[in-house]
């Protein structure tokens, strides 16, 4: 519904979150239709704004766009939505869509020096990555405002208009990790599946099994496991978790097989040792994208330290599981 | 010993600070703190290189090279020869996992 105000086209909305938006919100933790969970772009009336009520920007993700006005509850405000074309507020800030320019142009197109009297906008502070303050305001006369990180804060915040230095900080807690952890799931469970299949068929159920611990073990228990994992390397960290995997495969063959010679125990033992820890460690190392602290130059360090470290250590373990029933195949 | 983030390509020029406070404002790890009347950079080894420092300081006192810390998106890039990747999401993709 849309009421014009001198050209404007202010859509209404509201601070209620229904079932169906927490439907939303769950397909999009389950990376279902990932980026479909979108809100049309531009200004939207929260209660009864006038003209002097605060304008709050936000990206056309649900999720962001719901916790905004959520968030805001009884305070009449403006609501301005970026086109990000889905992605929320700091991912689209990384690329530039939740940016200077879809900002001014936004602006432009939504004639908000007709709505409001004033002249500021309030911005999620994890939109700095992609506006530069300064020009926006000499472009259209808008002052940013950073707000606090998360919406919650803002009726806190509005009542100073000052964040305490908690409201600017961005963790990273257990919740956060646990959130995504159904969208790296979602999205390794096909050539999960094919390799666990596939292994089973070469090499037995164990080794099937172990396959689909190394993974899940770096996709669902690195995540949660994090900042006890030891080392700030997520790849240490990952080998760490990797090695833990492997020992009780270690172990059961040990146990299963009292027949074997050792000298093929030792081998299978090794090859569970070398192969897996690398799986987990590159998992793992592939989970720094969805963290809220991994520099860039950190992450490339990482990167040129451990990758070929976890392919000559898999590689190994794949040739020594390879010779193995080749040299017994031999008449070893 | 195994800490990969110790160093990064932040850096900062006091002599040109006019004690805006953006830098302080907009840095999601309090890098930054105001003193008295300019910035001074007092955990240079949390930053993540997210450049919203860089970007929103009006006399260029800061510099860092920006991206995403994301190991996917670099294997990508260096395995096709360019220079960066994106967060692509259009196809599907598991980046942009994050939602906040």
């Amino acid at each position: 519904m849309c009421v014009n105000s001198l050209q404007s086209c202010i859509q209404f909305t509201t601070s209620t979150i229904t079932l169906q938006n927490r439907w939303d919100h769950f397909l999009a933790r389950w990376s279902f239709n990932r980026s479909g969970h979108r809100v049309e772009p531009g200004l939207y009336a929260l209660g009864s704004p006038q003209e002097d009520s605060p304008v709050f920007v936000t990206a056309n993700y649900t999720l962001s766009f719901d916790a905004l006005r959520s968030a805001l509850g009884e305070i009449d405000s403006y609501i301005m939505v970026l086109d990000t074309k889905g992605i929320n507020v700091w991912c689209a800030a990384g690329k530039g869509t939740f940016g200077t320019d879809e900002l001014v142009h936004r602006i432009e197109n939504t004639h908000l020096h007709n709505v409001v009297s004033h002249r500021v906008l309030v911005l999620p502070q994890l939109g700095a990555p992609g506006v530069v303050a300064h020009e926006v305001k000499n472009r259209s006369g808008f002052t940013i405002e950073y707000g606090p990180v998360r919406a919650a804060d803002l009726p806190e915040y509005l009542k100073t208009r000052q964040a305490t230095p908690e409201m600017r900080k961005v963790k990273f807690t257990l919740w956060d990790r646990l959130t995504l952890i159904p969208v790296e799931l979602v999205h390794v469970l096909l050539p999960l599946v094919a390799i666990a299949v596939a292994l089973f068929f070469i090499g037995g159920f164990l080794t099937s099994l172990a396959a689909v611990a190394a993974i899940l073990a770096g996709v669902v228990v690195f995540p949660l496991l994090l900042p006890w994992l030891p080392t700030h390397d997520f790849s240490a960290k990952g080998f760490i978790l990797g090695g833990l995997i492997a020992l009780p495969f270690a172990v059961i063959t040990f146990l299963h097989n009292p027949d074997a010679a050792l000298w093929q125990l030792v081998s299978r033992i090794v090859t569970y040792l070398l192969a897996l820890p690398p799986v987990t460690a590159f998992v793992a190392l592939n989970f720094t994208g969805s963290t809220t602290f991994t520099s860039r130059s950190g992450v490339r360090r990482e990167i040129f330290t451990y990758v070929p470290f976890m392919a000559l250590l898999f590689g190994a373990g794949i040739i020594l599981a390879i010779a193995l029933p080749l040299i017994q195949l031999l008449g070893g | 010993m195994f800490n990969s983030y110790l160093s990064n390509t932040l850096t900062y020029n006091p002599d040109l600070c006019i004690g805006c406070g953006m830098c302080s404002t907009v840095c999601p790890h309090a890098v930054f703190e105001q003193d008295d009347r300019v910035a001074r950079l007092v955990r240079p080894e949390a930053c993540m290189e997210c450049g919203a420092c860089q970007l929103n300081c009006p006399t260029d006192a800061i510099t860092v090279d920006s991206g995403v810390g994301c190991a996917a998106a670099m294997i990508r890039a260096a395995l096709r020869g360019r220079k960066e990747t994106t967060c692509n999401t259009e196809s599907g993709s598991p980046c942009c996992s994050a939602d906040k």
